[in-house]
């Protein structure tokens, strides 16, 4: 095999660097994925929006989406469509009020729909930052054993929904 | 005549100045019952990256999480956690990209080493170039 000149190197080292910075423009430091995927959702309590209270162990023994919202987030309002139509599906979706207060919320729902199974209020967003949160909206997929298994940020549109959280929970499906 | 224009510039004055009557600051100012303490908070503040305005590190950030983030750093520091452990518990959740300064790992071995990796090869092309081969 006819070894490569040595003058070559800097101009694959180049096509490597373009190679790189390309797929690093690309990414969008705004979505950052989360750190806890596999980890299990940290224990929780919460006052409830709907029920007395909200726990953590609500979200065990099926798969689940916890969707943090907020009545002062306007792209919550884009989303909420979407969550709809997934609750009509029979996906469980619990939610966790961010940052809010309780009248706001109940009149957004009024509003924008309820597709949630059972709310809770977090008011100071300290479960939120245990949850490794930034901001509203966003969506945890959660499996039957209370594991996050993927995080996404923004609101959640069905193209999302098809590309990222179906093959998951089909996945999922056949070994839970 | 003199008297009336400076009777309505005041006024003017007056009107412009009115808003400024309502400003209030909006930053919460901790205090710390130790310099060591104190030193510790703002050496933090300078270290951690604000990720809803990235470029801002948590002591210039005016984003709610940086507010919510000052705090918890806040209480961690007077409660006596050391650097590490405050770093620790904010990594867990958030990830190394909440520190300025990414850790030196084997996933990042190579951002920290290749400036070197490419002085070398640079140097290896130079000296190869000059003992003419």
């Amino acid at each position: 095999m006819k070894p490569v000149h040595w003058r070559l190197v800097p101009f694959f080292a180049f096509i490597v660097l373009i190679v790189l910075f390309c797929r690093g423009l690309a990414l969008d430091p705004r979505h950052l994925p989360s750190v806890q995927l596999g980890k299990p959702i940290p224990d929780f309590t919460l006052p409830g929006l709907m029920n007395a209270s909200f726990s953590s162990t609500a979200l065990k023994g099926k798969i689940s989406l916890l969707n943090v919202w907020a009545s002062w987030c306007m792209a919550c309002a884009d989303e909420q469509v979407v969550l709809m139509q997934l609750a009509d599906k029979g996906i469980s979706i619990y939610g966790l009020n961010y940052k809010d207060n309780t009248q706001n919320a109940m009149q957004w729902l009024q509003e924008w729909g309820n597709p949630y199974q059972q709310i809770g209020e977090d008011n100071e967003g300290k479960i939120a930052m245990n949850l490794g949160v930034y901001g509203a909206p966003e969506t945890f997929l959660i499996d039957q054993n209370g594991i996050i298994r993927y995080r996404h940020v923004g609101p959640l549109t069905m193209g999302i929904w098809e590309k990222e959280f179906e093959p998951l929970i089909h996945a999922m499906e056949h070994t839970g | 005549m003199n008297l009336k224009v400076s009777k309505s510039f005041i006024i003017c004055l007056f009107i412009l100045l009115l808003p400024f009557q309502w400003v209030h600051a909006t930053r919460v100012i901790y205090s710390f019952s130790t310099l060591k303490q104190e030193a510790q908070f703002n050496h933090l503040m300078k270290e951690l990256r604000c990720l809803v305005c990235q470029n801002q590190d948590l002591a210039d950030s005016n984003a709610s999480l940086a507010r919510d983030l000052r705090a918890q750093v806040y209480t961690m520091v007077r409660d006596g956690n050391s650097d590490h452990e405050i770093m620790q518990y904010l990594t867990s959740r958030y990830g190394d990209f909440i520190l300025f300064k990414p850790p030196l790992k084997s996933t990042t071995s190579l951002l920290w080493l290749s400036p070197l990796i490419f002085l070398g090869i640079g140097l290896g092309i130079f000296w190869r170039k000059f003992r003419g081969s």
